[in-house]
């Protein structure tokens, strides 16, 4: 099993016929997705080497039975493309889009919680998520992952950041620790699905043993987490924040990556996940061992 | 972005929030003439971005034109915690009968936006929050809805203003409001609002922060981006399309995506070292860009060794090496680099920087990032 995915997602692609959108989206398939359909408005009717496009998400979906989309779009097209896909009923909206306004963001998340109760939107500005061999949707590389194997545990990956999604994969993998589902929920201060709605799916999961989580500076997720944690999850976890060494008031980066008024400290996130019996990791190599260490004792 | 306050001020009066009478001046004869015009008595304000400017003499009242230009002179390059002082806000100075605080922010946890009013404003509203908490009424509101004057006067009433500064209160609020979503504000601060004793509520303070991926539908904060603070390398950085951000370390870091960035400063600390930047590379690592990157860390003198950690997702390790070999010719560096190469193609890109010609004291590879943290660091404090 998977979270959010599984090898029968069928995925549409705004986007589709743009720079990113087609490249990724090719990716995607080429991995083995079911990608089943692009959208953009205008180009309905022709195809992305035998994808067919569509003009609406509505119109996609009445054809094709898309249940997911992935939005490679621009930052001033991609609030209006989420309402869309959710409007046309599409269950599962992963959205890499970089550079949305704070303001759009805080909107469409609000709308979709009163409108669309029963779209999980993943993103904006994040990597998207990989079930290794079964789905991929999204940036990464499929080649970092790897998947479940008989016999062995397996185990959840949830990260706000891009390349250190990666670099947990990657660890994992070396140390021959399969993944069921790893899901970025990308560093934006209004992330659609935040890390509580992943841990208590990863908690759900029978197939997920444990689960590894990378923070990092700013907001109050990872605390929010740790309340969690405490509470619900039963499954052994180990952890890793970044931006131990960042300095207040500055941007690390991601918009939602910072340090203000003494708030959304590593040490503070640190000390928070630890109380709630995480294993906690110096550096991302350090949590991926420490992972190894927990799936050997299962 | 983070305004400065006479920033702030203008943007403020886009939304018809009433500010006092006043404007900038950059030397002494213009804070004068900015004075007369204004109207005595006035309060002469140093323009940085820093808090406590008050305390270290940067805010002045002055009731002619003698005590203008002899404040004006004392402000005007003065050091005020590290930021110099080069323009002056000079404004009427209004009577103060009572002073409140007012925000609008976004509620990160909350996912709502959150209005802070409280009675008791003109000092830091942290420190309200932490002795008297009870002052500050939050009021959390539905970004697709906004808020009604009913609420914000509501509002008004529950924070205890002055019964005669409610109705002017509340309207400010909902243009507080107006400048908070309509003009793309992370933060919309107004600390003091004040009531006069004639019974006028004004916005003293202009504290504003824009956020910066709104930028591409609001071409009236063009000039404003000129006079953000940089220091000379985030300069450079910036016009090269960089994210940096100048520390005080020894050790120089590139790497790709603003995570492993932030971690490579983490591993470096952890071994002993200290980081002098931060600088994300991004997605595609090609020859530019790390010859831009690699540029703009070798104008600063402290650095002793560089630190390249890239792992390879999309980025290919191959790509990166070519970049780096590349980069190396065209960039005369002070200081040796490691680099660890990680993630897809890996090998090719190890083997590519191995065959290149460039000798082990200008770029040594090590095969993960905490080896490589501990030979830049090993260097960084010979």
């Amino acid at each position: 099993m998977a979270i959010f995915v599984n090898e029968n997602t069928k995925v549409l692609v705004q986007g589709l016929t743009g720079g990113q959108g087609k490249y990724h989206g090719l990716r995607n398939r080429a991995y083995g997705t079911k990608v089943v359909a692009g959208v953009t408005p205008g180009k309905g009717g022709t195809d992305v080497e035998g994808i067919p496009v569509y003009n609406s998400v509505a119109e996609a979906v009445a054809a094709t039975g898309a249940n997911a989309s992935f939005i490679s779009v621009p930052p001033k097209a991609a609030s209006a493309a989420i309402l869309e896909a959710a409007a046309a009923g599409v269950g599962f909206v992963v959205c890499i889009t970089e550079g949305i306004p704070a303001q759009d963001e805080a909107r469409v998340f609000n709308q979709l919680q009163r409108d669309f109760p029963s779209t999980r939107l993943l993103g904006p500005n994040c990597p998207g998520i990989i079930s290794p061999g079964r789905c991929n949707i999204g940036i990464t590389a499929g080649e970092i992952a790897l998947a479940p194997m008989a016999g062995k545990p397996a185990v959840g990956i949830v990260s706000r950041s891009g390349t250190l999604t990666y670099q947990a994969l990657y660890e994992l993998k070396q140390l021959g620790v399969g993944v069921t589902t790893c899901v970025g929920i990308g560093g934006d201060p209004v992330p659609g699905t935040n890390f509580v709605d992943c841990l208590s799916e990863f908690e759900k999961d029978p197939e997920t043993k444990a689960i590894i989580m990378i923070g990092e500076i700013g907001g109050t997720g990872e605390e929010e987490a740790a309340e969690f944690i405490k509470a619900h999850v039963t499954k052994p976890m180990s952890a890793y924040i970044a931006g131990v060494t960042a300095p207040a008031g500055k941007k690390m980066g991601h918009a939602g990556a910072i340090v203000s008024g003494g708030k959304g400290t590593a040490q503070g996130k640190m000390d928070a996940l630890a109380t709630a019996g995480v294993k906690i990791g110096l550096n991302p190599t350090e949590a991926g061992a420490l992972m190894a260490e927990i799936v050997k004792g299962l | 972005m983070d305004l400065f306050e006479y920033q702030g001020r203008e943007y403020f009066a886009r939304f018809e929030l009433p500010v006092p009478a006043g404007n900038v001046a950059d030397n002494v004869d213009d804070a004068v003439r900015v004075a007369e015009a204004a109207g005595y008595p006035v309060v002469i304000k140093a323009q940085v971005q820093v808090g406590g400017r008050g305390k270290a003499g940067g805010v002045k009242l002055a009731d002619n034109a003698e005590e203008a230009r002899l404040h004006a002179g004392n402000i005007l390059g003065m050091d005020i915690k590290g930021h110099v002082v080069h323009r002056l806000l000079i404004a009427h100075a209004a009577d103060i009968a009572e002073e409140y605080y007012a925000s609008f922010t976004l509620d990160r946890a909350a996912k709502k936006h959150l209005l802070m009013l409280s009675a008791q404003g003109g000092v830091e509203i942290e420190e309200v929050a932490e002795k008297d908490p009870d002052a500050i009424v939050k009021l959390h509101i539905d970004p697709t809805v906004g808020i009604t004057l009913a609420e914000a006067r509501k509002a008004c009433v529950d924070a205890k203003l002055n019964p005669k500064a409610v109705d002017q209160a509340a309207v400010i609020l909902l243009q507080l409001y107006r400048c908070f979503t309509e003009g793309d504000c992370d933060l919309a601060e107004i600390n003091p609002l004040v009531l006069t004793p004639d019974g006028t509520v004004l916005a003293l303070d202009a504290k504003v922060g824009l956020d910066d991926n709104a930028l591409f539908r609001h071409p009236e904060w063009a000039p404003w981006t000129e006079t953000v603070l940089r220091d000379s390398r985030e300069t450079l950085a910036h016009e090269k399309g960089l994210q940096y951000i100048g520390l005080d370390g020894t050790v120089g870091i590139i790497a790709n995506g603003a995570g492993l960035a932030m971690s490579t400063l983490d591993v470096v600390n952890q071994v002993g070292g200290s980081a002098a930047n931060f600088l994300d590379i991004g997605g595609g690592a090609n020859a530019d860009v790390m010859a831009g990157a690699l540029e703009v860390i070798n104008t600063d003198p402290k650095v002793k060794s560089i630190f390249i950690n890239i792992f390879g997702g999309i980025t290919r390790g191959e790509e990166v090496a070519k970049g780096i070999v590349e980069a190396l010719k065209r960039v005369n560096l002070t200081a040796p680099i490691v680099i660890r190469l990680d993630g897809t193609n890996a090998e090719e890109g190890r083997a590519i920087l191995a065959s290149s010609g460039i000798p082990e004291s200008t770029l040594m590879s090590r095969p993960t990032m905490l080896e490589a943290a501990i030979a830049a660091v090993a260097i960084a404090n010979k």
